[in-house]
């Protein structure tokens, strides 16, 4: 043993702490040991959404980079139609509502009201992403491709993009469903059940940001 | 039906990729044919391609890395001796073969050398050091492993079939964009690089979860190791800054693929909107590296100085700034840009402070000598090396920052030996000392001492001799990634450098015999204690190799150095605690999940790249079909009885208290 040892016995990086003092005066709240598994489920989720969330951040810059670069092509004004968009976004929110009654009718193990919500959400995530397609072929239909100049490329890109993990998640909703369906209302398929919920709900997150960065401040430049 | 794919793909004109890969092949499949003539096919795929245990998955990846380090070294070989004989001639390497060697050196020791080296050891000392028996996400951890070697063989694919980018380690537009690169060299980076990526990002997920959520009772924050705390930087660096990497790569896709314009010459692209993303993730990507690198030479001098980590707050501190600032630095990679003096000021002083918290780090680890009885082994010497070299690199560094000095030596090969100096003397050192500090833990046996130090010096040595004549080259005015050069004044220089690379290459030599002499020799290095370095931290309380569930009974941590209060009380004590009261332990089940999504990550990138569309669809559906699959599992885990647990731990103890018993008295 060193002479720190000697000196500081039980407190070698000299904190200030006592000899089996831990829980109230231990920051980090070591004290219980390892989280129940719903806990790390649910926190390694939220983590990868937060990953997910900058992955957007980085397509949502090169979009603020690339909105004025219309290259003489149409600019937003002339390309959006603002009550398409207004009813997508009423889906998209109202597909959140109804995520959130199925997530109650799972924790009621309601198989019925689960099942109901669930499709009620899906249909309503369908119809966004119908009227999504729709906007993107009119646009296509009219010139104004993503090829056409960056603004468009960026604009697809960035709009694409949250389309693409709607649809990830439909086919996630589909899947849970059956799983319901095949396996129950089992601890493991509840964790699944928060996390397709989180998932959802930060869909919607990222289309608030898309709906007033790329379409309200659109129509006014 | 097969896109671009032709057998005109398969390079038969040029000699080098084609002996290559035909001995490439000819070691696969003799190894292959080893295992299978021996029988050892069932247990290789169902104790190590299956395996969701964190130790088996952390030796996998380092493994990995270190035979990607001779496939990037021998590319390194290539390119010295190519400019060393280059002089008034076109030398051996026709330039498109020349880039592709330089861009594949790069891309390589990043992304399939430090990285999964990093993350391997990582993966095999976190759990250990937290005193838990898994990460949070045991086969998605396998996943992330299975993903990056899927980006490995997709590189490696591409020294036969088709060929690399010739655009330098990052494809900077419009060189990279499809009028100027127009094969698919670009497209084999870009799917590679995508796939192993999302390895990557999943596995800064995963540990992050685990560091934050995972710990032994008692185990608070400030109780950790110090890997634990860079390791969690630099997971968390991986969370903020791979999707930025992601999003770029996937912009250059769209615009290669489908004609969009986000860094073409035309249509109101923006090529430097590239530069500013891709060192956005770039830069800390750097210290993601070097962080972790950080937590190594922690833990080893502390362990062989014989003392505590000195100043271990101010360590964690500087941990922390060190995470924040590397996001704020990222346009001094391109001062030249022209963004104008305030905002390159800005960006070089940002650089500048960066550097107090390395210093801190520095004159941590010296104190942490200073009065410690101090042993030099391997592990140690790396230590050493490390300080010193990544000391002058860091002043390299430092120069560099200043925007003016930046403007001549941009491109030069003072920036090559720039980072050369930090990245091998901070993060492939720190990868060797962990590698020989924790190789007994993870097998049960030392590694050779006297060929670990003479490779040591010969690394050390050839390094210097290898890097600082490029240092006086780009005050020559040498650029980089040059096939050819006229200058008479170079070439000594280049020669002195190549002869660098040599010792090097005697270095790496060294550590492959140390590697077969320690196993030949693995019962006279046997480690029968479990704590062969008189360790520390809760990894040194288990058996060498720790048995699947790491710790039979979860350890209570009473303290700072979890293991050493116990081992201090033990010796006073001169008994070991109380036999626990053992339980029957679940652990997750193993899962081919892993290696069948990267089976169909490969199959996805490759007809991608070939544009092959149907086949990248099956791949789709299957990669759907084995999330589903796994998904259905009806049982996550399985039980290793009581009986197993005390008899493993009673075996362990019983070796502990034999060496408590023949110890001097104090």
């Amino acid at each position: 043993m060193s002479a720190t040892d000697a000196i500081h016995p039980h407190d070698p990086h000299r904190l200030g702490r006592k000899v089996g003092d831990h829980g109230d005066h231990a920051p980090g709240h070591g004290d219980g040991g390892p989280a129940s598994t719903r806990i790390i489920v649910g926190y390694g989720f939220w983590i990868f959404l937060l990953s997910d969330i900058v992955m957007f951040s980085a397509f949502f810059a090169a979009f603020a980079v690339l909105s004025g670069n219309t290259a003489g092509g149409p600019a937003g004004r002339q390309l959006f139609d603002l009550n398409e968009v207004a009813i997508e976004t009423g889906c998209l929110l109202a597909s959140s509502f109804t995520c959130g009654l199925a997530s109650l009718a799972a924790s009621a193990r309601y198989k019925i009201k689960f099942y109901s919500a669930m499709a009620v959400t899906g249909l309503l995530g369908a119809t966004f992403l119908g009227l999504e397609i729709h906007e993107f072929a009119g646009m296509i239909a009219k010139g104004a491709g993503p090829q056409r100049s960056a603004f468009l490329s960026s604009f697809f890109t960035v709009v694409g993009c949250h389309g693409l993990h709607v649809t990830i998640g439909l086919l996630w909703l589909g899947t849970m469903m059956a799983q319901v369906y095949a396996k129950g209302f089992r601890a493991d398929i509840m964790r699944r059940m928060m996390c397709f919920s989180l998932f959802w709900h930060a869909l919607d997150i990222i289309w608030v940001a898309l709906f007033t960065v790329v379409y309200l401040m659109g129509m006014v430049q | 039906m097969f896109g671009k794919l032709s057998l005109a793909a398969i390079p038969l004109d040029q000699p080098i990729p084609m002996i290559a890969s035909v001995v490439v092949a000819l070691v696969i499949l003799g190894v292959l044919g080893w295992v299978a003539a021996k029988g050892y096919v069932p247990y290789l795929w169902k104790e190590w391609i299956c395996s969701v245990d964190h130790k088996r998955i952390g030796v996998m990846y380092t493994l990995l890395a270190m035979i990607m380090l001779l496939r990037g070294f021998s590319d390194a070989i290539m390119m010295r001796s190519q400019q060393a004989l280059a002089f008034h001639s076109g030398g051996y390497l026709p330039p498109e073969h020349y880039d592709q060697v330089f861009s594949a050196h790069g891309t390589i020791m990043i992304f399939f050398v430090a990285m999964p080296f990093l993350i391997g050891l990582m993966n095999f000392v976190l759990p250990l050091q937290l005193g838990v028996r898994d990460v949070a996400c045991p086969t998605l951890n396998s996943v992330s492993f299975w993903l990056t070697a899927t980006g490995v063989l997709l590189v490696n694919l591409s020294l036969v079939i088709g060929e690399f980018a010739r655009t330098g380690w990052l494809p900077y537009p419009p060189l990279s964009e499809l009028q100027y690169s127009p094969g698919v060299g670009v497209d084999y980076y870009l799917w590679a690089l995508q796939i192993a990526g999302i390895g990557t990002l999943l596995t800064g997920v995963n540990f992050v979860t685990t560091i934050l959520k995972l710990r032994a009772p008692g185990m608070s924050y400030l109780r950790m190791p110090m890997f634990c705390w860079t390791s969690l930087a630099a997971n968390l660096l991986i969370v903020a800054a791979f999707p930025i990497l992601t999003a770029t790569l996937a912009m250059l896709t769209l615009d290669r693929y489908l004609g969009f314009h986000f860094f073409t010459n035309g249509g109101g692209g923006n090529m430097m909107m590239f530069m500013n993303l891709i060192w956005a993730w770039g830069h800390p990507e750097v210290y993601i590296l070097v962080l972790p690198a950080f937590g190594i030479f922690s833990e080893v001098i502390s362990t062989f100085s014989s003392k505590p980590l000195f100043g271990y707050r101010s360590m964690v501190m500087a941990t922390m700034a060190i995470c924040i600032l590397s996001f704020m630095v990222w346009l001094h990679h391109f001062f030249t840009m022209g963004a104008g003096a305030d905002v390159n000021a800005v960006f070089g002083i940002a650089t500048m402070i960066i550097a107090v918290p390395t210093g801190v780090k520095v004159f941590n680890w010296l104190f942490t000598m200073y009065g410690g009885s101090v042993r030099f082994t391997t592990p140690m010497l790396w230590s050493l090396g490390f300080m010193i070299t990544f000391v002058i690199g860091g002043m390299t560094g430092v120069l560099m920052a200043v925007p003016p000095a930046d403007f001549v030596l941009h491109n030069s090969l003072f920036l090559v030996a720039h980072f050369h100096n930090v990245i091998i003397g901070g993060v492939l050192f720190g990868a060797f000392a962990g590698y020989t500090y924790w190789f007994p833990k993870a097998f049960g046996f030392r590694l050779h001492e006297g060929l670990g130090k003479a490779a040591f010096w010969c690394w050390l040595i050839g390094f210097y001799v290898a890097f600082m004549p490029l240092y006086v080259l780009g005050f020559m005015g040498m650029t980089r990634r040059m096939q050819h050069y006229d200058v008479p004044e170079w070439r000594p220089w280049l020669l002195i450098a190549a002869g660098g690379a040599v010792v090097i290459t005697i270095g790496i030599i060294l550590q492959i015999t140390q590697l077969m002499v320690s196993i030949r020799d693995r019962e006279s290095l046997r480690d029968e204690t479990g704590d062969p370095w008189d360790g520390r931290s809760l990894e040194w309380s288990t058996p060498s190799p720790p048995p699947v569930f790491n710790f039979a009974v979860l350890p209570n941590v009473e303290g700072e150095e979890a293991y050493w209060g116990v081992k201090s009380r033990a010796r006073e004590q001169r008994r070991l605690r109380d036999e626990p009261d053992y339980e029957p332990i679940e652990m997750p089940r193993n899962s081919p999940t892993g290696f069948v999504c990267a089976f169909f990550a490969t199959i996805i990138g490759f007809s991608l790249i070939w544009h092959i569309w149907w086949f990248a669809i099956v791949g789709f559906v299957g990669a759907y079909a084995t999330f589903v699959a796994f998904a259905w599992r009806d049982h996550h885990e399985e039980v290793i009885p009581v009986e197993e647990v005390a008899r493993i731990d009673r075996a362990n103890r019983a070796s502990r208290a034999d060496f408590l018993a023949r110890m001097p008295t104090p």
